[in-house]
C-alpha cells in the first residue's frame, strides 16, 4: 500500500511527478487532473485544454512513452509515470524532427491544438515502428507485416487530434516528413524563404 | 466534481477489500470514462481505488487453447498483441475502431466492458434519465434518438452500449472473470449485461464491489477469419451508429460455422444467435446472409428516427459475410 | 545618432513569397501563451453557473451554503453584481449581445443563460461550488421550435437590407421553360475554436487590464468600457495568441463576469468557458430554411431567381443569418427576389460564424444551380458562365474585378471536369458509388479604418504596432512581410507587435477584412516613415515613429461590387449500404486578391474548404424541444471533421491583385468555405442520383433517402 497519509480518508496528497526528466513534488487536490497540474501548478502551459473530456486531443502528452490525454488522467494517479510534455520533446535548442516539420510545412494555424498534435505524432511514429496496426490497416494479422505509413494510415492514427482551423493536410505532410515517408500530398510550392526553410 | 479520497491497490484481494461494500467507492482504471463522468457530475464517488498497478496486465494462453486477457491490459496493447491479431482479428479491429490512439493507450479491458452509454440525456445531469436517476423518465424516446437502440430496449431506456471491443468479445463467447468479496466468480459475456426491462440503471451481473480480473476467450478456429466493421458519423474518433463483428467458416460452398454480433443497436453487444442458426449449414451466398440478418432483425423495434439501423445492419451482414466468404475462396 | 544606410539598397519583395510563421517556433514548442495561460499572482478562478430552464425567472439562489464551501470567495448573481450599461452601439454597429450583460435581472431567456459566477481559490473548488449551487426557477413555457412556417417570422435587415425585389417573379416563373423549386435546410452550427474562451481581469493602478482571447482588442475594449461606464483609455485588452475564433470571440459572458469579480474582489480573476458552456455562450450559426426558386429558358438563361431564407435569433437580440444575400451578387435574372427573415425563439444568441450568410446561402443557391443544370441538360460550369452578370444584379454597381469565370475555367482544367459523365450513379468502385460536383463562390472584399504606428530604431530595425489579432490566420507574419516591403527592408529587421489595445484602434480579425485593413494602415505608416528617413536625418535613441489612420482613405473608396471569388470541386465516394460519404479529393481555385504569404494562405483556404466538408457531412447541434437545450453538447456529440475525413485538398489562386488596395489584398478568411458544402452535396447527387437538400448528409439520411427513392 501507499504511504500512510492515504490510509486515512483525505482529499489531497503530496505527490511527486516526473516530468520531462525532472521531479516535481507538490500537494494536489485529488480532483486535479494531470492537465491542470501541468498548467495551473507547474507553469507548463504548452499542454492545452481544448475540451477537458478526452474529445479533442489538445492535451496529448506522453506517459511512459505512449500518447495519452492529460485531461482524463488524475495527477495523483500519474505518480510513478514518466511524463513527457511538449516542453520536453526538443533536444535543447534543437527541435524534435516532428516540431521542425510542423514549423517548416505550416502544420498549424492558431497553434492551440499543435502541442497535442506533435506529441500525438511522436507517439504515432513510435507505435508504427513497433508494428502496431490501425483501423486503416487492411490486414491486421501479424503475418501480413506492418502496414506502410501511408497518408491514410497517418490520418487514421492522428484522428484523435482535432484541428478546427483545418490544417490537416499540412499536418499529415509534416508527420510523413518527420517519419521519413512520402505522403501523397507533397508539393513543390510554398517553399518558405524564412529561417528553417523546407528543402 | 466532489472531493474524494484516493487509494492505490497493490493486489486484487486488497483492492476488493478496500472497496468493500461502499457504494460511494469506485475502482479507477484508465479513467477515460470514469473521470469524464465525474467531471460531468454523473459519477460522484467519495473514494477511488486505483487498480492500474495491479498485476492484471498480461495476455496469456489458456490450457484449453484460448486466451486470457488481464483486466488492466490497455486497449492499445490488446489490439497490438500478435495472438489477438492472429486468432481473433475482429477483436483487434474492434478495439482499433474505438476512440483514439491516446484513449486506447489509457483505457483498460475491464473498464471498457463497464463503460456507460454515451446517450446525450444520460451524460447531461440537467436532464431526466432513468438510467441515471431511476424513475425520472426517458426523454430520448420522444426526443433525439437517431443513434439509439432498435433491439432489446424498453419503454424505460433506449440507450446503446458504446463499446466496440465488447461486440467482438460477444461474438467469440468471451467469459468475464471477477473477484468479489466472497471470492472469484465468472459470467459468460452473453449473461454479463442485464436486460433493460424497467431497471436500466442495473447494467451488469457483476456482484456489488467485485473487480473484473480478466476475460477469457475460448479457442475458436472460426475467429481466425473474422472482421469488425464499424459505421459512424465521421471517418474516425466517433462512436458507432451500427457495427458488426463477424466470423465465417465456409467449406464447399456451405457455411460450417459462423459468429455474428451487432454493436450500437442495443443496451449491450448483441449476439445474433438467430442469424447464426440460419447461416450454419446453409449455402454461403448473399441470399443466406440476408435471410440470416432478417431472422435476427425481425425482433427490431425501431423508433421514429432510427429505423435506418435495421437496413444498415442488414447491409453490413451481407457485405461483410460476402467479403469473408470471398477471401476464404481465394 | 545613427544614420540609416540600408534604406536605398536593392530590396527583394517579401510579399508573395512563402514564409514560415513568425511565432511558429513558439507554437511548436509550447512556449506561446494563450489567454488562460498567463500567470498572475493571487489569481482567483471563476466558474459560471448556467440556467437549466429555457425560459422563466430566477426565484432564488442558495448562495449561503456555497459560500461556506472550501475556497469559495464570492458568488455573483443578479442581486449583488455590479450594474452595467447596455444602451450603446458597438464597433460593429450592433447593440450589445444580452448574453454578455450578465447578472442584471432575474429573467432567463434561454437554457444555458449565465445565472451566477462562483469565484474560488482554485478551479476545482470553483467548479464543485458552481455545480452545487441550487437555483430555483419559476419556469415558463418555451418555444425553441425552429422551422419553415413559424407564424412569428419577420423580415429583418441585419447587415444588409432584408428584402430586394426586381421584376415580376410569378410571370417569369410561369414563362420559364425549366423551373427548380426546392427547400434547403442547414442545421445549427457552432464555431468551436480549439481554445475555449478565456479571460483574466485585474485592476492595475486604476486601469482595467484584461488578458483575453479575442478577435479584436479595440472591439472588446469598446464593449467593456461601455458596459462598465469606463473611459476606453482606462481599459487595456491584450491577446498575444488566440486559439481560433471564427466569429465567436468578441465580448462574451466570461470577460464581463471576470471584470465584475475582479472589481468586487480586487484581485485577478480568470474565467474560462467549458466546452459545454460554449454551446450556449459563444454564439453559433443559426439553422436556416431556404426556399430557392429558379426559372430558366432552355439555354439556361435565368428569367427568375427567388431566394428566401429563414433563420432564428434570441428573444432579446436580433442577429440575422443573411443567407439570401449571396444571390444578390452571384446571378442576375429578369425577376430577382431575395429576402432574409428571422424568428425570435427562446434560444441563445446566434452570431457571425465563418462566412455568415454566404456559407449556408451558397449551399442552397449553388445546389439549386446544380439542379437547374441537370434539368436543362447543361454542364453546371457552362450554366454559371452563361449567367455571369455585368453589373451587381441588385445594386446595379460595377464589379471591381470579377474573376469568377477564370476560377471556374482553371478549376475545371485542373480537376479534369471535362472528362465527367454528367449522368448520376454511373461510376462505381466495388460497392462504392463515385461522383463529382462543383460550386461557385463569392465573399465580400472590404477594408475598415485602422490605425498603426511604425518606428525606426537606430540599429536599423523597425517596430510596427497595431491592435491586430492573429487568430491563426498568419496575420502577424503577413503584416511583417507587408511592413518589410513598405520599408524596403528585409522581414528579419521588422518586429510587428499585435494583440494590445494600447496600440490604437484597429479593425477586428473578421469579415475577411482584418489583414487587409491592418496592412493598409501599416503600409501608410511605414511608407511615410521611409519618406522621413529618406530625408537623411539621424535617428534618435528613442527612434522615429510615424502613425497612420486610414479612415479617410477607406472612406474615399468608390462604391462598387467588391468581392473575392472561387470555384469549388469535390469528388466523393458513397457506400450505399452504410450511407457513409467520404470526400476523395477537393480542389478550390480562388480569385482573392494578392496573396501575401502563399504558405499560410494555402493552409487557410484549405481550412475553409475543410469547414465545407465538415458542414456538408458532419456538423449539427441538436436541440431538444422538451428541455429547450442541446443534446450531446460536446465534441463527441457535435462532430467536426477530423484527420480521417480530410483527403488530399488543393487550394490555389489566380492573379487577382485588387487595384484599389495599396497592397492589392482582398481577404481570404472566408471564401474557402463558401460553396464548399454545395460542391460536396452536388457530388453526392452525382454519385447516387439522390438530392440531399438538408445538411449534414449523415449516413442515416443517405439510407433513409435511398429507401424512399422510387428505384431503390
Amino acid at each position: 500500500m501507499r504511504k500512510k497519509q492515504l490510509m486515512t480518508s483525505s482529499t489531497s496528497s503530496v505527490i511527486t511527478l516526473k516530468i520531462n526528466g525532472e521531479k516535481h513534488t507538490l500537494p494536489v487536490d485529488h480532483r486535479t487532473t494531470l492537465l491542470d497540474a501541468l498548467r495551473e501548478r507547474l507553469d507548463l502551459t504548452g499542454t492545452k485544454k481544448g475540451c477537458d473530456q478526452g474529445q479533442c486531443g489538445a492535451c496529448t502528452v506522453l506517459l511512459d512513452g505512449r500518447r495519452a490525454v492529460a485531461c482524463l488522467q488524475l495527477a495523483v494517479a500519474a505518480e510513478n509515470r514518466e511524463i513527457t510534455t511538449i516542453e520536453g520533446v526538443a533536444d535543447g535548442d534543437r527541435l524534435h524532427p516532428v516540431q521542425q516539420a510542423f514549423l517548416d510545412l505550416d502544420g498549424f494555424q492558431c497553434g492551440y491544438c499543435t502541442p497535442g498534435q506533435i506529441c500525438s505524432a511522436i507517439g504515432v511514429i513510435e507505435e508504427h515502428a513497433a508494428g502496431w496496426p490501425s483501423a486503416a490497416t487492411s490486414d491486421v494479422r501479424p503475418e501480413a507485416g506492418p502496414p506502410p505509413l501511408s497518408a491514410e494510415e497517418i490520418r487514421e492514427r492522428m484522428s484523435g487530434n482535432l484541428c478546427r482551423c483545418g490544417a490537416y493536410v499540412s499536418i499529415v505532410e509534416a508527420v510523413a516528413r518527420a517519419a521519413g515517408v512520402q505522403a501523397d500530398e507533397r508539393r513543390g510550392e510554398d517553399v518558405p524563404a524564412g529561417k528553417g526553410a523546407a528543402a | 466534481m466532489r472531493e474524494f479520497d484516493y487509494q492505490r491497490a497493490s493486489d486484487v484481494a486488497g483492492a476488493v477489500a478496500l472497496l468493500g461494500a461502499d457504494p460511494d467507492t469506485r475502482f479507477l482504471g484508465g479513467g477515460t470514462n470514469l473521470v469524464d463522468l465525474m467531471k460531468s457530475g454523473v459519477e460522484r464517488p467519495a473514494r477511488l481505488v486505483d487498480i492500474r498497478e495491479l498485476p492484471l496486465d498480461e495476455i496469456e494462453p489458456t490450457p484449453d487453447g484460448g486466451l486470457r486477457i488481464g483486466a488492466t491490459v490497455t486497449n492499445g496493447d490488446l489490439a497490438a498483441h500478435p495472438e489477438i491479431r492472429r486468432r481473433y482479428p475482429a477483436l483487434a479491429q474492434a478495439v482499433l475502431a474505438g476512440a483514439s490512439g491516446q484513449l486506447r493507450n489509457m483505457a483498460t479491458v475491464g473498464g471498457n466492458l463497464l463503460q456507460r452509454t454515451r446517450c446525450g440525456y444520460f451524460t447531461d445531469v440537467t436532464k431526466p434519465c432513468n438510467k441515471r436517476v431511476p424513475g425520472s423518465g426517458c426523454p430520448a424516446i420522444e426526443g433525439e434518438h437517431h443513434n439509439h437502440a432498435i433491439l432489446g430496449a424498453s419503454g424505460h431506456c433506449v440507450a446503446v452500449h458504446p463499446s466496440d471491443m465488447a461486440v467482438a468479445l460477444a461474438a467469440f463467447d468471451a467469459v468475464v472473470h471477477f473477484h468479489a468479496a466472497d471470492g472469484p466468480g465468472q459470467s459468460p459475456l452473453a449473461d454479463f449485461y442485464l436486460p433493460v426491462g424497467d431497471t436500466p440503471h442495473r447494467e451488469t451481473a457483476l456482484p456489488p464491489g467485485a473487480l473484473i480480473t480478466h476475460v477469457t476467450l475460448p479457442p475458436a478456429p472460426v475467429a481466425a477469419r473474422s472482421r469488425y466493421r464499424k459505421v459512424r458519423e465521421r471517418a474516425s474518433y466517433a462512436f458507432a451508429i451500427g457495427s458488426l463483428a463477424a466470423a465465417l467458416d465456409v467449406r464447399d460452398g456451405v457455411v460450417q460455422d459462423a459468429r455474428l454480433a451487432f454493436g450500437a443497436v442495443a443496451s449491450r453487444p448483441w449476439r445474433a444467435g438467430a442469424a447464426e442458426r440460419v447461416l450454419i449449414g446453409a449455402p454461403a451466398d448473399a441470399g443466406t446472409y440476408a435471410a440470416a440478418a432478417d431472422a435476427e432483425l425481425a425482433a427490431a423495434r425501431p423508433l421514429p428516427h432510427n429505423g435506418y439501423k435495421v437496413e444498415l445492419i442488414r447491409n453490413l451482414v451481407v457485405a461483410v459475410l460476402s467479403e469473408l466468404a470471398e477471401e476464404a475462396a481465394r | 545618432m545613427t544614420t540609416l544606410t540600408t534604406a536605398t539598397t536593392l530590396h527583394t519583395p517579401a510579399v508573395g513569397t512563402a514564409h514560415t510563421r513568425i511565432e511558429g517556433r513558439d507554437k511548436v514548442t509550447g512556449a506561446a501563451r494563450y489567454a488562460g495561460e498567463v500567470p498572475f499572482a493571487d489569481l482567483a478562478h471563476g466558474w459560471l453557473v448556467l440556467s437549466t430552464v429555457a425560459r422563466g425567472r430566477i426565484r432564488d439562489l442558495d448562495t449561503e451554503s456555497v459560500l461556506a464551501m472550501p475556497g469559495v470567495l464570492a458568488v455573483l448573481e443578479h442581486r449583488n453584481a455590479p450594474r452595467l450599461t447596455t444602451d450603446y452601439t458597438s464597433l460593429l454597429g450592433m447593440r450589445p449581445d444580452p448574453t454578455c450583460a450578465v447578472f442584471q435581472h432575474d429573467r432567463v431567456p434561454h437554457l444555458g443563460w449565465p445565472v451566477a459566477l462562483v469565484v474560488a481559490e482554485t478551479s476545482e473548488q470553483a467548479r464543485e461550488a458552481a455545480e452545487t449551487l441550487v437555483v430555483h426557477y419559476e419556469q415558463e413555457p418555451h418555444d425553441v421550435g425552429f422551422g419553415a412556417g413559424h407564424p412569428d417570422a419577420y423580415a429583418a435587415d441585419g447587415h444588409m437590407p432584408a428584402v430586394t425585389e426586381k421584376g415580376d417573379l410569378d410571370a417569369e416563373l410561369a414563362a420559364a421553360a425549366v423551373v427548380v423549386d426546392a427547400e434547403y435546410t442547414t442545421p445549427e452550427e457552432h464555431h468551436h475554436p480549439m481554445e475555449p474562451h478565456a479571460a483574466t481581469a485585474r485592476w492595475d493602478g486604476g486601469r482595467l487590464e484584461v488578458t483575453d482571447s479575442n478577435q479584436g482588442a479595440t472591439w472588446v475594449v469598446g464593449e467593456l468600457a461601455n458596459l462598465f461606464s469606463l473611459d476606453p483609455a482606462a481599459v487595456r485588452v491584450r491577446s498575444e495568441h488566440v486559439g481560433g475564433g471564427f466569429g465567436s470571440k468578441g465580448v462574451r459572458a466570461h470577460q464581463v463576469a471576470a471584470v465584475m469579480a475582479a472589481t468586487v474582489l480586487q484581485r485577478p480573476v480568470r474565467v474560462v468557458l467549458t466546452r459545454r458552456q460554449m454551446f450556449s455562450l459563444a454564439g453559433y450559426r443559426s439553422p436556416t430554411v431556404q426556399h430557392v426558386r429558379l426559372g430558366a429558358d432552355t439555354d439556361g438563361h435565368l428569367r427568375a431567381l427567388a431566394h428566401r431564407s429563414l433563420s432564428q435569433t434570441a428573444t432579446g437580440y436580433e442577429f440575422v443569418e443573411s443567407s439570401a444575400g449571396v444571390a444578390r451578387v452571384m446571378y442576375d435574372a429578369d425577376a430577382h427576389h431575395t429576402a432574409n427573415r428571422v424568428v425570435r425563439l427562446d434560444v441563445p444568441s446566434p452570431t457571425f460564424m465563418r462566412a455568415p450568410g454566404e456559407a449556408p446561402g451558397s449551399f442552397a443557391l449553388e445546389a439549386a444551380l446544380d439542379e437547374l443544370a441537370e434539368k436543362c441538360g447543361i454542364d453546371p460550369i457552362e450554366l454559371r458562365l452563361r449567367n455571369e452578370p455585368d453589373r451587381g444584379p441588385v445594386s446595379g454597381l460595377p464589379f471591381a474585378g470579377r474573376n469568377l469565370a477564370a476560377c471556374l475555367r482553371e478549376g475545371a482544367r485542373r480537376f479534369g471536369w471535362g472528362e465527367r459523365d454528367p449522368r448520376p450513379g454511373r461510376r462505381r468502385e466495388g460497392r462504392l458509388l463515385l461522383g463529382t460536383g462543383m460550386a461557385a463562390a463569392s465573399f465580400p472584399a472590404g477594408a475598415m479604418p485602422s490605425t498603426a504606428s511604425a518606428t525606426a530604431h537606430p540599429d536599423g530595425t523597425f517596430t510596427v504596432r497595431i491592435s491586430a489579432a492573429d487568430i491563426g490566420t498568419g496575420a502577424r507574419t503577413a503584416l511583417t512581410l507587408v511592413a518589410a516591403d513598405a520599408l524596403r527592408t528585409s522581414p528579419e529587421r521588422v518586429r510587428v507587435r499585435i494583440g494590445d489595445s494600447d496600440f490604437g484602434p484597429a479593425m477586428i480579425a473578421g469579415g475577411s477584412m482584418g489583414t487587409r485593413s491592418w496592412a493598409w494602415a501599416i503600409r501608410v505608416a511605414a511608407g511615410e516613415l521611409r519618406e522621413r528617413l529618406a530625408l537623411g536625418t539621424g535617428i534618435p535613441p528613442e527612434g522615429i515613429t510615424v502613425r497612420s489612420d486610414t479612415t479617410e482613405a477607406i472612406g474615399a473608396l468608390a462604391a462598387a461590387e467588391r468581392h473575392s471569388y472561387g470555384a469549388q470541386f469535390a469528388e466523393v465516394a458513397v457506400d450505399p449500404g452504410t450511407g457513409e460519404v467520404r470526400v476523395r479529393r477537393m480542389l478550390g481555385v480562388f480569385a482573392a486578391g494578392r496573396i501575401v504569404n502563399p504558405l499560410t494562405a494555402r493552409n487557410q483556404l484549405r481550412g475553409g474548404m475543410i469547414w465545407g466538408i465538415s458542414m456538408a457531412l458532419h456538423e449539427e447541434a441538436v436541440r431538444d424541444r422538451v428541455s429547450g437545450g442541446h443534446v450531446g453538447a460536446d465534441l463527441a456529440g457535435y462532430h467536426v471533421a477530423t484527420h480521417a475525413d480530410v483527403p488530399r485538398i488543393e487550394a490555389d489562386w489566380i492573379e487577382d491583385t485588387d487595384p484599389d488596395d495599396p497592397v492589392g489584398i482582398k481577404g481570404i478568411g472566408e471564401i474557402g468555405i463558401v460553396g464548399a458544402a454545395a460542391a460536396v452535396a452536388n457530388a453526392v447527387w452525382h454519385a447516387t442520383g439522390v438530392r440531399h437538400r438538408s445538411l449534414p448528409i449523415r449516413p442515416d439520411r443517405i439510407l433513409a433517402a435511398a429507401a424512399e427513392a422510387p428505384d431503390a
